[in-house]
């Protein structure tokens, strides 16, 4: 490779790589993505939806496109693991799934957990029905390149009134010590009436090549059913990810949703959640602790498709050196959904003069009858509480984390398993140097 | 224990202290009266530390040290504490937490052991009887939601706890019932000894009517125009700040 690879040559490089690909499943959707993928174009500097994030330029200059699996030479886990969290264990190395390294306790006519290829095998008419429909690969560039690459993902079902009591925990580790990393990897879960699961995501990374991750996300929560699920984001070294994960929602589900972003270069989550029944309830929570040069980029949508639901949106950040963050909510009311309450809030902090932030909330509402509120504020720490906490004896740095700390903490508060709890305080502690 | 020498102060470049002498000796209770305006509030931010705040001119010495030369904290540290006139809300902080902090920081600046948790509830119990605060409050974020009175005996709980040898209550009185000052009123009287000192500043005479000053000075244009003792007090009340303006106008 020599010379500027322009934008175009990226594009064609990933369009011409797909003609000489290998995959074993789902040829028409993949055929159908990268068609999709070429007509939606990867977004330019002047795509309003990637304005911040700009993820085609970071893929012309730091990476080769190729579809191989990256060696790893990742011999334990145990790093990456939640400690005393009892919970299936799903481990993904570099996009592809590590048998080794996983571990499955609850019994199959609790949660059927298996991974993607062998779903196409074997769970046949559950993936007909979900796969690829709940996420659009037609609305945006990186769903469709997922859609269209896609080398590996976890698959887990859940049959009516269950209570899956184990959490479904997801490893995904990039080893990018000896090359780099471009992984895309699926999730589809689902949850049948008047059951409940938990899912936790987890991202690491170790080495110092660039690693470039995709991800499309699908879960299903149908009726009377609850999904508890929460996002890790702590990718070090030059990683980028884009996530794009939708949830669809029936009749009185239950969604409790949390994302926490700590590190990697650049972060790009587009978050979807439709209702699309009564009587739903979601609390639609994330955190985004950023420092160094770390971007990141939360692209939001609760889309109130029915009457009588419930949602609750509230991201806070706090960035320090030069980090960026980006917040995008839009909230759609339809003119059916009537009687719903929807509310957004986006709070942050910056404690650099060097950090940013851009935040935007974007409500649609068609229907008359509806509580709806947003707000957004952007400040910095406030001086008078500081003073009061040093005027008891309290050094300034412990005055900070503390006010920090009882700012981000506040998102902890709908999360049920406590040892998962636990660990999220342990990591935002740590992030704010909170030592008290 | 406080020697303040011809301190000139200014907030936002405007001038509000213009000389202030006093002393405090341990054992007193020294009440600082003044019209709206006359700087009471800007000498307790002086001495808290507060950083809009800037001194042109003078010294203040507590226990041998340079009071202006320290952080907030480190006067904290050293013994002071300071009433705010309107105490700080601070969610998702408990005051449980907040006052552990402080104490196991304030001890080991001192080169004392840190508390644990149990000497620390112990410890707790104690003072909360002491200025009749209940628990539950201690429990919440900090002050959030508190009515005026709460905010007030929090601040005195916060005193109990850290055992100032210099208190400055910063009109402590404001926006309290008479049931509520009663309560706060006696709490400070309870904390007083002769190992500690108090700095009462208020407005109205009302307040020291339960914390009996041994001193009384009057503050008008940031100087200190007149000291007594408490029938001081009792003649303000009695006739006003206008002749106190007269005096000072004729010299």
């Amino acid at each position: 490779m020599s010379g500027i690879v322009t934008r175009n040559d990226i594009q064609a490089d990933i369009i011409s790589s797909f003609q000489t690909a290998k995959f074993g499943e789902a040829k028409e959707s993949r055929a159908k993505a990268i068609a999709g993928l070429e007509k939606l174009g990867l977004p330019t500097s002047k795509s309003e939806e990637y304005r911040f994030t700009p993820i085609t330029k970071i893929l012309e200059k730091h990476f080769i496109w190729e579809n191989k699996i990256a060696e790893s030479s990742i011999t334990s886990i145990d790093d990456f693991l939640i400690a005393n969290l009892d919970a299936n264990v799903l481990v993904f190395i570099n996009g592809s799934y590590s048998k080794s390294f996983s571990k499955i306790i609850s019994t199959e006519s609790q949660v059927r957990v298996k991974t993607l290829w062998d779903a196409f095998q074997h769970e046949k008419e559950i993936i007909n029905t979900f796969f690829d429909k709940v996420i659009h690969s037609d609305a945006d560039p990186f769903t469709a390149m997922n859609s269209a690459f896609w080398q590996e993902g976890a698959f887990v079902y859940v049959p009516e009134d269950t209570i899956v009591d184990k959490p479904i925990l997801i490893l995904h580790i990039n080893d990018a010590s000896t090359s780099q990393v471009i992984a895309h990897t699926r999730l589809l879960v689902v949850i049948e009436k008047n059951s409940q699961l938990t899912v936790i995501e987890k991202f690491d990374s170790i080495g110092q090549q660039a690693a470039f991750h995709t991800l499309s996300e699908e879960l299903v929560v149908n009726e009377n059913a609850q999904l508890e699920y929460c996002k890790i984001q702590n990718d070090q070294g030059n990683s980028y990810q884009v996530a794009n994960t939708a949830i669809h929602q029936s009749s009185s589900s239950k969604v409790n949703t949390f994302t926490l972003t700590l590190s990697g270069k650049l972060v790009r989550n587009n978050f979807d959640i439709t209702i699309d029944g009564e009587n739903c309830e979601s609390h639609f929570h994330g955190l985004y602790l950023l420092n160094g040069h770390t971007v990141a980029d939360n692209h939001t949508t609760v889309d109130h498709k029915q009457p009588n639901s419930f949602s609750n949106e509230i991201y806070k950040g706090i960035m320090d050196d030069h980090a960026k963050g980006v917040f995008n909510g839009k909230i759609f009311v339809r003119p059916h959904a009537q009687k719903t309450n929807a509310f957004q809030s986006n709070r942050n902090i910056l404690t650099s003069e060097n950090a940013t932030i851009n935040t935007k909330p974007q409500l649609e509402i068609w229907a008359d009858d509806v509580k709806c509120s947003h707000g957004c504020t952007t400040g910095q720490l406030d001086e008078e509480a500081l003073f009061y906490l040093q005027s008891r004896g309290i050094s300034y740095d412990t005055a900070k984390a503390m006010l920090l700390y009882a700012f981000a903490a506040e998102v902890l508060e709908p999360i049920k398993n406590e040892t998962l709890k636990g660990y999220l305080d342990y990591l935002i502690s740590e992030r704010l140097h909170k030592d008290f | 224990m406080l020697t303040i020498k011809h301190l000139e102060a200014k907030v936002a470049e405007k001038q509000i202290l213009n000389g202030i002498n006093l002393t405090v000796n341990a054992g007193e209770v020294h009440a600082i009266m003044g019209p709206n305006g006359s700087g009471k509030s800007t000498l307790a931010s002086v001495l808290s530390g507060r950083e809009d705040y800037e001194v042109t001119s003078g010294e203040v010495e507590f226990n041998g040290k340079n009071l202006l030369e320290l952080s907030p904290e480190d006067r904290a540290r050293e013994g002071i504490f300071m009433a705010f006139q309107y105490p700080v809300e601070i969610p998702g902080v408990s005051t449980i937490n907040f006052m552990k902090t402080a104490l196991n920081q304030i001890r080991e600046y001192r080169g004392q052991p840190t508390l644990d948790a149990v000497s620390f509830l112990t410890l707790m119990k104690e003072k909360m009887k002491l200025v009749e605060i209940d628990q539950s409050l201690l429990n919440r974020a900090l002050n959030q939601g508190f009515s005026g009175g709460e905010k007030k005996r929090n601040e005195i709980f916060q005193m109990a706890m850290l055992e100032p040898k210099l208190a400055i209550l910063d009109e402590t009185d404001s926006g309290l019932d008479i049931d509520a000052l009663r309560i706060v009123a006696n709490g400070v009287n309870k904390l007083r000894s002769k190992n500690n000192a108090i700095i009462v500043v208020t407005h109205y005479q009302r307040l020291l009517d339960y914390i009996v000053p041994d001193f009384v000075h009057v503050l008008y244009k940031g100087k200190i125009v007149k000291s007594g003792t408490k029938e001081l007090a009792l003649e303000l009340e009695a006739k006003g700040y206008d002749w106190i303006k007269n005096e000072v106008a004729v010299a």
